[in-house]
């Protein structure tokens, strides 16, 4: 058994003249904070990467830097399903009692820390080294091929597909922390340049400065905590040439290995926290993972199922897209809104019942897939 | 080595497509390795593919993330369904849509000669 017994999140978007430590640093303290803890109490630590500052060893990088001396730290990397695979493996270190309470931290000035083009190209970099990159693909690119692939076999539209950077967009609009506050509409998505076809500018997430940190622990800490109920992984493939379909890419193989753990049926999750590094990446998590029907997740979009006051509402800080995507921190800022969405202290985003949660990460192309089941605990 | 060991494709600067395929298991792939990635058989056969195919799946890409490659925009980059029975990515006509039969050239990009699939 694990809790997450605080959470630490930065605004996302521009924080011109700060470092990759300094992001993990104020989201570390954030959650060290919210948890009630002190440094000498973390005897666990697990970190990303960082595109900005490439290091052989970032976990006691940031351990000396942050001031703690940790029993057990090293970082991983999986891509976008880092902060995610991060939390499954501090609740399964908890769980073998390898550690009692562990931070898990990541952070990047991914925005201002480089020139545009050279993060576009580190990113697509996920490619195959001589079958797919020396072809020049972008990480739109590769986006872009599931995208029309999936248009083609479900009858998915663009429209379908801005219906989720609209809904991103609303939800943003309510966190003071979130890159985007500009309402969008359908037309404005369809309306914006494309980057890589059929994706526009609007169906991609943005790059982002930012640092989200969460505290992992044996115990409850804080009288605001949840109970991490179980956790699943899948890894298929690595590139999107390789991978035996676009539509069955692991997602729904990581949610029944973590269902498995959980012992909670689908038709009871409250809340869902869902990886949305393009509009395209949000349809078809959401749709293999069976919370809609093949081709039916944008109507239910519509509908105002993921909403706020929705049926099963989803990613309600504005998720990658409108709240923006900082390297491995992006998808922790999930689970953070989960954790404050399940504890009742989302403010004026706050669902009326989180009582179940889902997350579910993904990284690369579809390539690495991490689900977790969260339950609130009274 | 067999002379088929010898084979050169695009990657290597030749005007080729190369698979492979595992005597022990009748396993198919694109990736070249030195072993079949589905048994492990130490001695997989390298071949030189038609060049025909299926498209699969295709984008055009309008924003490049590299000088050379922003020469170029706006390129398609397409999957194609080999006929031999496995999936690579090629540039080819922006026009190309999902099930059309096509055909490989070759092409120069960014200081290579690379998979360029037209209609057969």
């Amino acid at each position: 058994m694990s809790f997450i017994s605080g959470v630490g999140l930065t605004a996302f978007g521009k924080h011109e003249g700060r470092s990759t430590l300094d992001l993990m640093t104020e989201a570390a303290e954030g959650a060290l904070s919210d948890a009630g803890l002190r440094r000498a109490d973390i005897d666990g630590l697990l970190t990303g990467y960082s595109t900005t500052m490439p290091h052989l060893m970032l976990a006691t990088v940031f351990a000396e830097h942050f001031g703690v001396r940790p029993s057990y730290a090293h970082a991983i990397q999986v891509g976008g399903a880092t902060g995610l695979a991060m939390a499954m493996l501090a609740h399964e270190l908890v769980e073998a009692g390898v550690a009692k309470t562990i931070l898990v931290v990541a952070g990047e000035n991914r925005l201002t820390g480089q020139a545009r083009d050279s993060a576009m190209s580190t990113l697509a970099q996920v490619g195959h080294p001589d079958y797919e990159v020396p072809l020049g693909p972008t990480i739109p690119a590769y986006y872009g091929l599931l995208a029309s692939r999936y248009m083609h076999d479900y009858g998915l539209t663009q429209a379908d597909m801005a219906e989720f950077a609209v809904l991103m967009r609303n939800h943003a609009m309510l966190h003071p922390g979130a890159q985007f506050h500009d309402p969008i509409t359908v037309a404005d998505v369809l309306a914006s340049r494309e980057i890589s076809s059929p994706l526009k500018l609007l169906d991609c997430c943005p790059v982002s400065d930012g640092g989200a940190a969460f505290i992992v622990s044996r115990e409850p800490t804080s009288d605001h905590h949840v109970r991490v109920l179980g956790c699943g992984q899948a890894h298929l493939h690595q590139h999107v040439t390789a991978a035996k379909s676009l539509s069955d890419v692991g997602a729904a193989v990581a949610l029944k290995r973590a269902q498995d753990k959980a012992g909670v049926g689908l038709s009871n999750i409250r809340y869902a926290g869902i990886y949305d590094s393009f509009t395209i990446t949000l349809a078809i998590l959401i749709e293999e993972l069976g919370l809609a029907q093949r081709g039916e997740s944008a109507a239910r979009a519509r509908g105002g199922d993921f909403g706020i006051s929705g049926a099963l509402p989803l990613n309600t800080h504005g998720g990658l897209l409108s709240y923006g995507h900082c390297g491995c921190g992006g998808a922790m800022a999930h689970l953070v809104e989960t954790q404050l969405q399940m504890t009742g202290r989302a403010g004026q985003r706050q669902v009326r019942d989180a009582s179940l949660a889902l997350l579910h990460g993904d990284g690369g192309v579809m390539s690495s897939h991490v689900s977790m089941f969260l339950e609130r605990v009274r | 080595m067999s002379e088929a060991a010898e084979l050169k494709g695009w990657t290597d600067g030749a005007d080729a497509i190369l698979y492979q395929s595992c005597g022990a298991c009748r396993h198919l792939w694109y990736f070249r390795r030195a072993f079949c990635p589905s048994c492990g058989d130490a001695s997989p056969q390298t071949h030189r593919a038609s060049g025909r195919g299926v498209v699969y799946s295709t984008t055009i890409v309008r924003r490049a993330a590299t000088p050379d490659a922003k020469a170029h925009v706006p390129y398609a980059i397409l999957l194609v369904d080999m006929a031999e029975g496995f999936r690579m990515m090629a540039h080819g006509d922006s026009d190309l849509r999902i099930g059309d039969q096509v055909v490989a050239e070759f092409r120069p990009f960014t200081g290579l000669r690379t998979p360029y699939f037209v209609r057969a």
